[in-house]
């Protein structure tokens, strides 16, 4: 009985931390960026500097009406949205947020399932493309697996170099087996993951796909009222998990300058939000990349950095043992 | 940062640099409904009338290049005061400004001989209908109290024209110019009435025509009255003004 009662709480404790934190990341982007583009950002919704504005955005979500094309794959298009957002919920369960089983589930395969169920959230875009019976949507729904498949491929290398220094593809078992000097010594791996995840996600300045000027809004061209918004969750959800994993995987998760056990989450969180004011830096500081140019930063840079990354971490870890 | 921009990757941290120094700065915005805008003084926000002033010349209404002017009026006789023949003048009955066809080119305001029409900064008249936007006088004149007092003259600026002719004026000699500069110096712009009293000690009958007619004699005095009359509330001294002028 307590076992199951555990089991609830955590459950809980996830779904609030992905219905919360997507809307703290959504509402720190439109504060952040207005200011660093000198302007103020919402200051009317909840009379407070505008922190109620994504609620009110949510509200108007809801009251819109939701339109399928007439020639689309209705079946296809009325599933992308929960399709992009679920993998995302799932692959908090895994993310430990504190030591000592502060996790909702331990799996011993943490890593291999975060991956595997990420690159699945991109499968949501992809079908919105397909589905939509849009040639601007299909085009961005294209772009959309093009990009998977090219960025996939280093992110994957630079987390394995990670498993393959621990010893263990359990996050939990990552973040124990983490030293300080990791940080020097993962620091290519954590770049290329972090760029390639930003890929990903179809965030700026990877966001080929959505290029409004060319392709009006890719695969989400058709979409409207709550299944629009799923889409944007989706998106925000995608860099609480993006920043979790890199926290996890490359910052030492949990362990802070002190009290690592009880403070354990707070260093977490902290360092998952630190993640997330770089995501939306960078979204506010670069132009968008060219589909070509895309392309190139994921093969002529991206791929031979983790392959080297991967190589140092073998040296070195033959070397250490 | 120069040499920071000539390193591989320099630029992305230029780049980055600058958002985020934006960021720590105060951010430019003002908060309009909340917070009034402090315009500049010779904002162009919407033309005053200063009604007193206005004597039916029509100036204003005939350069119009909208035609966005509407004026009527009518003549009065007023009985003559100590002898004299009555003198007729002129009395505004409307006065309207259609500002859904205004372009603020301000050329009713840079023609006014009498100083009746004034830039005013409000800016907040917006309506629902594009006919109510056609604004009658005592709107208009509503909006002379928002007009700001002239600015001062920048250090070293060139003197104001009425100030430099009475000054050239004095300097022809007591003999000449006495008469004149009592008519038209400091005297005459302290008190209006005076102007048109001096003019009867001139004794050729054409000079006062061409005083009446021509913007340039009497017009030293008005102009400077015209000027002052809105920083004092505009009242009084226009009306006076603008009786004596109409004989």
């Amino acid at each position: 009985m307590p076992d199951l009662l555990e089991i609830v709480v955590k459950l809980a404790l996830v779904a609030a931390a992905f219905a919360v934190l997507p809307l703290l990341v959504g509402q720190a982007e439109h504060k952040v960026m207005a200011h660093m583009q000198g302007r103020l950002g919402p200051m009317y919704a909840g009379a407070f500097h505008g922190w109620a504005q994504l609620v009110a955005d949510g509200v108007k979500f809801a009251q819109k009406e939701s339109v399928v094309p007439r020639a689309a794959d209705r079946t296809v298009f009325k599933l992308a949205p929960a399709v992009a957002i679920v993998p995302y919920l799932l692959v908090l369960v895994v993310v430990p947020v504190g030591p000592d089983g502060q996790v909702a589930l331990d799996l011993g395969l943490g890593l291999f399932f975060a991956l595997a169920v990420m690159g699945v959230g991109v499968i949501g875009a992809i079908m919105a493309g397909w589905a939509s019976a849009n040639k601007y949507s299909l085009l961005g729904g294209m772009r959309v697996a093009a990009q998977l498949m090219s960025y996939e491929l280093p992110m994957v290398f630079a987390a394995s170099s990670v498993a393959m220094a621990a010893g263990t593809l359990s996050l939990s078992g990552i973040v124990e087996e983490w030293r300080w000097w990791w940080l020097p010594w993962q620091a290519v791996g954590a770049v290329v993951f972090f760029v390639a995840g930003l890929a990903e996600l179809r965030r700026p300045p990877f966001d080929m796909p959505v290029a409004d000027s060319e392709i009006i809004f890719g695969p989400y061209t058709e979409y409207g009222g709550l299944r629009f918004a799923l889409f944007l969750l989706a998106e925000y959800a995608g860099i609480v998990v993006l920043c979790a994993l890199t926290t996890v995987l490359f910052l030492g998760g949990w362990k802070g300058p002190f009290l690592n056990a009880e403070l354990g989450w707070l260093w977490t969180l902290l360092k998952v939000f630190v993640l997330a004011f770089v995501v939306i830096w960078l979204r506010v500081t670069y132009p968008r990349m060219r589909e070509d140019q895309l392309q190139k930063l994921a093969w002529a840079y991206l791929v031979p950095l983790s392959l080297g990354q991967l190589a140092l971490t073998g040296v070195l870890k033959v070397a250490l043992a | 940062m120069g040499a920071v921009g000539r390193l591989p990757g320099g630029g992305l941290a230029k780049g980055l640099a600058v958002t985020l120094r934006t960021m720590t700065r105060r951010s430019i915005t003002r908060q309009y409904p909340e917070v009034q805008p402090d315009l500049p003084p010779r904002s162009r926000g919407v033309i005053a009338l200063f009604e007193e002033n206005c004597t039916v010349c029509m100036l204003c209404a005939r350069e119009c290049p909208d035609w966005c002017i509407y004026i009527d009026s009518h003549k009065e006789t007023l009985p003559a005061e100590g002898g004299g023949r009555p003198r007729t003048r002129n009395v505004l009955d409307r006065f309207a400004i259609d500002f859904a066809l205004c372009m603020y080119c301000g050329i009713c305001i840079e023609v006014c001989p009498f100083d009746a029409l004034f830039w005013s900064p409000e800016f907040e008249y917006a309506e629902y209908d594009i006919a109510e936007l056609t604004h009658e006088k005592e709107r208009l004149r509503e909006w002379m109290w928002t007009v700001p007092p002239p600015q001062a003259h920048d250090a070293g600026a060139e003197q104001p024209k009425e100030v430099a002719a009475s000054q050239r004026a004095a300097a022809r000699g007591p003999a000449r110019g006495a008469a004149r500069a009592t008519a038209r110096g400091p005297a005459a712009r302290s008190a209006p009435g005076a102007g048109d009293e001096g003019v009867s000690d001139r004794p050729p009958p054409v000079r006062r025509e061409r005083g009446r007619g021509a913007p340039g004699d009497g017009e030293g005095g008005r102009t400077v009255d015209g000027r002052d009359a809105p920083r004092r509330g505009g009242t009084g001294h226009g009306g006076e003004d603008s009786g004596g002028r109409d004989a």
